[in-house]
């Protein structure tokens, strides 16, 4: 067992690296141009938010409706971060020796410093919300969440020296590059697929299928859920950091409901606690509205049909529960599970 | 020393008295059967003594300790571990699973050494997986473990909800019903299980039941209840013959 583990690692990470070198060939060869690649950076940080709702609505089983919330969280305290920081950083790296100079991009540092205080301070924010949301069972959750979303929007708005108010912040150190936030939403996915296959994980797929049952068999719902809660949203403050230092200019009237309705048709559409199926639908999803940009006004008219036509014919979204694994996908091919190639021989006979 | 003792235990919904001045006293290993009509206020009490309810008046004494007003998760750590009347499994998951979660407090291992597959995290998932295995084992379910838990046939569904309520290892266990919905093979296979468990956990059972036959036939000390209170006491041959329990059944 844990020789295949060791071969599905050596070939994960060989894809990944070998689907990085292949994206900055063609970027090389100009044929994803910038605007291209805008877009791909914008599929990676639309991964990083569904991904990190679907721990909060698939995996532990909560209906959360102010995801853009911890995403405004996080992309506001990144960028006043980030601009705090980066004079003395910049002072700081410049006065290193030359020998290891050259070992760090001042860019990087801030970016990384920024993007964990937007992770704790969203995580942060989470705990605040998910304490007394997540003691009562049901559905409180849902509407708790939604009125967190917009009082975080009312918030921005109106403490304007801090974060600009409605005329937006400006002067954001735009540092989110294809390398770094390629490799970032490598990380975050990959925390988040080994925490729901750790106990932890399965203490939190226990709440979905059964609090009752859970609690009955000797797991802590409300730290369990609380935690979830909080990894999630601090992964939705990292989502957002990165959105504010790609587009460099924050207005609080785009973290509104709908933006956390369209990570939640994401994680729908992808499958409730299947991380790969959101992978899979944030491509498809941030790719489908730049294609019909003609038809902008027709967005939410799209999604909603898209999602009233999954749930007729695949209410549980593209994968459902199940991760897509190339190396499973081989392996069922190869035992006539897909394909049947022994039954061609008998015919052959 | 009793293992589980209630005293003047009291359950008021409002202007319901579902359970009232409950006591009972079970010790180690003893097999007690707990019966009554429907609404007597049998599952009211497995509330109580499992943390789901606080019971209004009176207290709970687990293995020497005063457990009333905790938190089910903490009664489980206490050693009291139960089933569900109606079945409550976690469907979606595999049958193997659905024993992990219960073996979550055996596995110690932090939540970043979990993240980060630290040494710890193998270590302990390695040997937690064999346990388990090794549970399944003893009822026979090895070959299920990873079937979805829905898909298990009915009688092996509520095997799995015993088997996963004593992998929390408790000292005593409590099971509503559990012959609920059972054809009369699987209730005499249940009979098997339920004896076998007990020699083989040495573990305490209060069962609940509505099948005659089957509480008559095991348990070795029995409780009746009707509106929440007790009415009688006694070996299955005493409750057999008390006027009243007959009152009770036959007025039914
Ligand atoms: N949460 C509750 N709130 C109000 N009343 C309740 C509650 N739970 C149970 N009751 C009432 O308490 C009484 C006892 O119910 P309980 O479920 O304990 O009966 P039972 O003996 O388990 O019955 P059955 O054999 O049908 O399972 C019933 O009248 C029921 O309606
Ligand atoms: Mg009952």
């Amino acid at each position: 067992m844990k020789q295949n583990t060791k071969k599905s690692y050596i070939f994960n990470i060989s894809s990944i690296i070998l689907l990085f070198v292949l994206m900055k060939i063609l970027m090389s060869a100009n044929i994803l141009t910038k605007y291209y690649t805008g877009i791909v950076i914008f599929i990676c940080i639309n991964i990083i938010l569904a991904a990190s709702l679907n721990l909060a609505t698939g995996y532990l089983g909560q209906l959360a409706l102010g995801h853009a919330g911890f995403m405004a969280v996080g992309a506001y305290a990144s960028a006043i971060t980030a601009i705090a920081i980066k004079p003395s950083i910049v002072e700081f790296c410049s006065t290193l020796p030359e020998g290891i100079k050259f070992l760090i991009n001042p860019a990087t540092v801030i970016l990384l410093t920024s993007l964990i205080v937007a992770g704790i301070i969203a995580g942060l924010v989470g705990i605040a919300i998910g304490i007394p949301a997540l003691r009562l069972r049901g559905d409180y959750l849902g509407i708790i969440t939604l009125g967190f979303g917009e009082v975080i929007r009312v918030v921005i708005n109106n403490i304007k020296p801090i974060t600009g108010g409605a005329q937006g912040l400006s002067g954001i150190p735009r540092i989110t590059t294809f390398n770094n936030v390629y490799w970032i939403t490598v990380v975050v996915v990959a925390i988040l697929y080994t925490l729901t296959h750790s106990r932890q994980g399965r203490a939190i797929i226990s709440i979905r299928e059964d609090e009752i049952a859970a609690e009955a068999v000797g797991i802590r719902t409300t730290k369990y859920k609380v935690m979830g809660f909080a990894i999630a949203a601090f992964f939705a403050g990292i989502g957002g950091g990165l959105y504010a230092h790609y587009i460099a200019f924050l207005d609080p009237n785009t973290f509104g409901f709908m933006r956390s309705v369209e990570i939640l048709v994401i994680v729908v559409l992808g499958g409730m606690g299947s991380l790969t199926g959101s992978i899979i639908a944030a491509i498809l999803l941030t790719i489908l509205p730049e294609a019909l940009r003609d038809f902008a006004e027709y967005r939410l008219l799209i999604y909603s049909g898209l999602l009233v036509i999954m749930m007729i014919f695949r209410p549980q979204g593209i994968f459902g529960t199940h991760e897509f694994s190339m190396s499973g996908f081989i392996h069922k091919l190869r035992h006539n599970q897909i394909i049947s190639p022994r039954k061609e021989v008998k015919e052959g006979e | 020393m009793a293992l589980l003792e209630t005293k003047e235990m009291a359950m008021q919904f409002g202007g319901l008295r579902a359970v009232d001045n409950f006591e009972i006293s079970i010790n180690k290993h003893e097999l007690v059967g707990l019966i009554g009509p429907n609404g007597a206020g049998k599952t009211t009490i497995f509330n109580m003594l499992t943390g789901v309810y606080e019971p209004t008046e009176g207290s709970i004494i687990l293995d020497g300790k005063d457990v009333t007003g905790k938190k089910p998760y903490e009664i489980v750590k206490f050693g009291a571990a139960r089933t569900f009347q109606n079945i409550r499994l976690f469907k979606d998951l595999t049958v193997i699973d659905n024993i992990k979660i219960a073996y979550h407090n055996e596995m110690k291992y932090s939540t970043l050494e979990g993240i980060f597959r630290l040494k710890r995290y193998w270590k302990e998932e390695k040997k937690a997986h064999q346990e388990c295995l090794d549970f399944l084992k003893i009822f026979d379910m090895e070959d299920y473990a990873e079937t979805l838990a829905k898909n298990l046939p009915y009688g092996k569904q509520r095997k799995l909800e015993i088997a996963r309520a004593l992998a929390t290892n408790p000292k005593i266990l409590m099971l509503d019903e559990p012959a609920a919905g059972m054809n009369p093979q699987e209730t005499h296979e249940l009979m098997e299980t339920i004896h076998f468990i007990r020699d083989k956990f040495d573990i305490a059972i209060l069962l609940i039941e509505h099948d005659m036959h089957l509480v008559m036939g095991i348990c070795e000390r029995i409780v009746v209840i009707d509106y929440g209170k007790i009415i009688a006491k006694g070996t299955p041959d005493e409750i057999k013959n008390n006027p009243d329990v007959i009152r009770v059944y036959l007025g039914e």
